[in-house]
């Protein structure tokens, strides 16, 4: 006992040459690369240094040496950012109730409903994403079920456009949305519920004042985990998007490909992470107000 | 991506870490790293039984993917299937093993013009193995009056009964010569108004465009998911096995023709059992067997007489003299031309 409280640096280690080996490394060597000038035939010419992949991001140079303003990497960028904040909101609404749902089911009940949650994650993301290929795709289950109640006509078209991609960017992180805000509604102490009830407040009044005030971190946890890894989303985009917008992740990956880019690949990935960080200062800071506030 | 891609770099560090002992253990092995779906299993089995050397096997799915591969550093691979386009890249790049083809036991087999390809004129570094062109291919059962002209306009400016039905490579390469071959223009062109032309074509055609894809092209074609699609002359072969109806078509403003070859990337772990399975691989037996398997030509005289019926029959492999000359080999093109094409592609997609 004493030998632990006496070397928490200690205890830390794994997780700080985690963190240095696996983060810090990788991003400073990126950082390095966006630096660097593009070699004649791909990859980097190591050592000889340029800003020209920064300049990239909002600049275009003619062969004249002309430089002028270049929208369509932000255009770009600004588009994942919004498929990434509206499958945020959708999978807030449909994770919100889902969540109450279970967190009013009596334990076992409840462990089972988080069994199902997790049952997804048995399979490769990769292969559930191709699955709604053929649950999308003109004739398949979803077109016929549709056409049966006489709802729509076919085709459905679906398949290939941003609205296919956003269904399976909510598919994938339904799950991530749910499981903190249950756990957060799990921890609230149900005297306070009771409390308001006995104060003439009814159920709404419950919710919107006592419960989701109370589940407030969980929320933005989960709002976190979906929104982060969707402004990167690779799979859902490439596979259910059809290939007409790209996204930044897509992007990205174009760089270290057929583009043969590196130094902008790099400064792509930076920017994202950028962007990224700023997402969290932001929620952080409404969180510190809120606390302030109450 | 980011993720996997940290993962691949922290493989190969293990890979190279790991080398020196596998060349301690010497034996006769072969580390394979191939276009996927490309040399047939049963070849890679009967080259083991013939030579008692192990083959491993690797796969991806775009010159780019293995040119970023290789010069990262990674791999330790034998060798590897470079496309003609980006093998004189290699070359300069100083990637690759000098192993002086020409002068092989087999290398007499090698019908021209392979034995000369522009990117290495005196084959010192490289083997042909597969070629075949780039078109696409239409369902004539579908199509007003079951037939479309030889001209990629019916691919660019289709017809209004095709529109929302045609499918695109998703390979900048690809759509961009073609574009460029539909509206005269070079390839490989520097100047940024050739590239606007292009774009502007390409934009025209995108409201039509079901989906950009390169793979599962022959499935989207056999299951009627699309009536016409940018395809590789082998795809539309393995399309037609399926679909009956389906028509290759090579138009008459010309169209890429490419070749793959194989070579050895410098820092290979087994030199020598590369160099013996770069000879066997211009046997025409073996030639013959990679053609049946992948539904493209090889460059390998005395194969034809070996090939399946229905692949020596279809004219989308065995095009006739005629069709041959609308053939265009893909160039390298220079850094300049390169940018250009992918700001095209980008801005098409932005």
């Amino acid at each position: 006992m004493r030998s632990i409280s006496t070397s928490p640096s200690l205890l830390a280690a794994p997780a700080a040459l985690f963190l240095i080996v696996f983060m810090l490394v990788p991003v400073g060597l990126m950082i390095y690369v966006s630096s660097l000038e593009r070699g004649a035939f791909g990859g980097v010419a190591w050592g000889s240094h340029t800003g020209i992949a920064y300049e990239k991001l909002l600049f275009e140079r003619d062969l004249t040496g002309q430089i002028s303003f270049n929208s369509d990497y932000i255009a770009i960028i600004l588009r994942s950012l919004r498929l990434a904040a509206i499958t945020t909101a959708i999978t807030l609404v449909l994770g919100i109730p889902t969540a109450l749902y279970m967190a009013s089911l009596p334990p076992r009940h409840a462990a089972f409903m988080l069994f199902l949650v997790t049952v997804p994650f048995w399979t490769n993301l990769l292969v559930r994403n191709f699955a709604w290929i053929l649950i999308l795709r003109n004739g398949g289950p979803l077109d016929s079920a549709l056409a049966a109640t006489g709802i729509l006509t076919p085709p459905l078209d679906i398949l290939y456009t941003p609205l296919a991609t956003g269904i399976g960017l909510t598919y994938s992180f339904l799950p991530f949305m749910i499981l903190p805000i249950y756990v957060a509604l799990e921890r609230i102490d149900k005297r306070l519920i009771e409390a308001a009830f006995d104060l003439g407040a009814d159920r709404w009044r419950v919710l919107s004042r006592v419960v989701l005030p109370l589940a407030a971190p969980g929320i933005a946890a989960g709002a976190i985990l979906v929104f982060v890894p969707c402004l990167g989303a690779y799979v859902s985009p490439e596979l259910l998007g059809g290939g007409k917008s790209l996204m930044i992740g897509n992007l990205i990956q174009a760089q270290f490909g057929a583009s043969r880019n590196w130094p902008f690949g790099a400064a792509l990935a930076l920017v994202l992470l950028l962007v990224l960080l700023l997402s969290l200062i932001l929620v952080a800071r409404i969180k510190r107000r809120e606390q302030a506030a109450s | 991506m980011k993720r996997a891609s940290r993962i691949r770099t922290f493989l190969a560090a293990l890979a190279i870490v790991a080398a020196p002992a596998a060349a301690v253990a010497q034996s006769k092995q072969l580390l394979l790293y191939s276009w996927a779906n490309y040399v047939p299993p049963d070849l890679i089995k009967r080259f083991e039984a013939e030579t008692g050397i192990k083959v491993s096997l690797d796969v991806y799915d775009s010159n780019d993917t293995m040119l970023a591969k290789l010069q990262a550093g990674g791999g330790g691979y034998d060798i590897v299937v470079p496309s003609n386009s980006i093998l004189a890249t290699m070359i300069k790049s100083d990637l690759l093993l000098k192993v002086d083809a020409a002068k092989m036991s087999n290398f007499s087999n090698v019908a021209a013009p392979h034995d000369r390809p522009a990117a290495d004129p005196g084959r010192e570094y490289s083997v042909p193995y597969l070629w075949g062109s780039t078109g696409f291919t239409y369902d004539s059962a579908k199509v007003p009056g079951g037939k479309l002209d030889e001209s990629w306009k019916e691919f660019f400016e289709p017809r209004p009964e095709l529109s929302g039905k045609i499918a695109v490579l998703n390979d900048q390469g690809e759509v961009y010569s073609a574009a460029a071959l539909y509206l005269g223009l070079d390839t490989c062109s520097e100047d940024p108004a050739d590239g606007q032309k292009i774009l502007t074509l390409l934009e025209k055609q995108k409201p039509h465009v079901k989906i950009y894809s390169s793979t599962g092209t022959i499935d989207r074609v056999a299951a009627g998911e699309v009536i016409m699609h940018q395809q590789w002359n082998g795809a539309s072969h393995r399309s037609r096995a399926k679909l009956g109806t389906a028509v290759f078509v090579y138009p008459t403003e010309g169209m890429n023709l490419w070749g793959d070859n194989f070579v050895v990337p410098k820092g290979a772990s087994n030199p020598e059992s590369a160099k013996i399975f770069l000879n066997w691989m211009m046997l025409p037996k073996n030639a013959a067997e990679a053609s049946n398997f992948s539904g493209y030509n090889n460059a390998i005289k005395g194969s034809e007489d070996l090939l399946k019926a229905d692949l020596r029959d279809n004219p989308a492999i065995n095009p006739s003299e005629p069709l041959k000359t609308r053939f265009r080999p893909v160039k390298d093109c220079s850094l300049k031309a390169r940018e250009i094409r992918d700001n095209v592609w980008t801005r098409l997609r932005r």
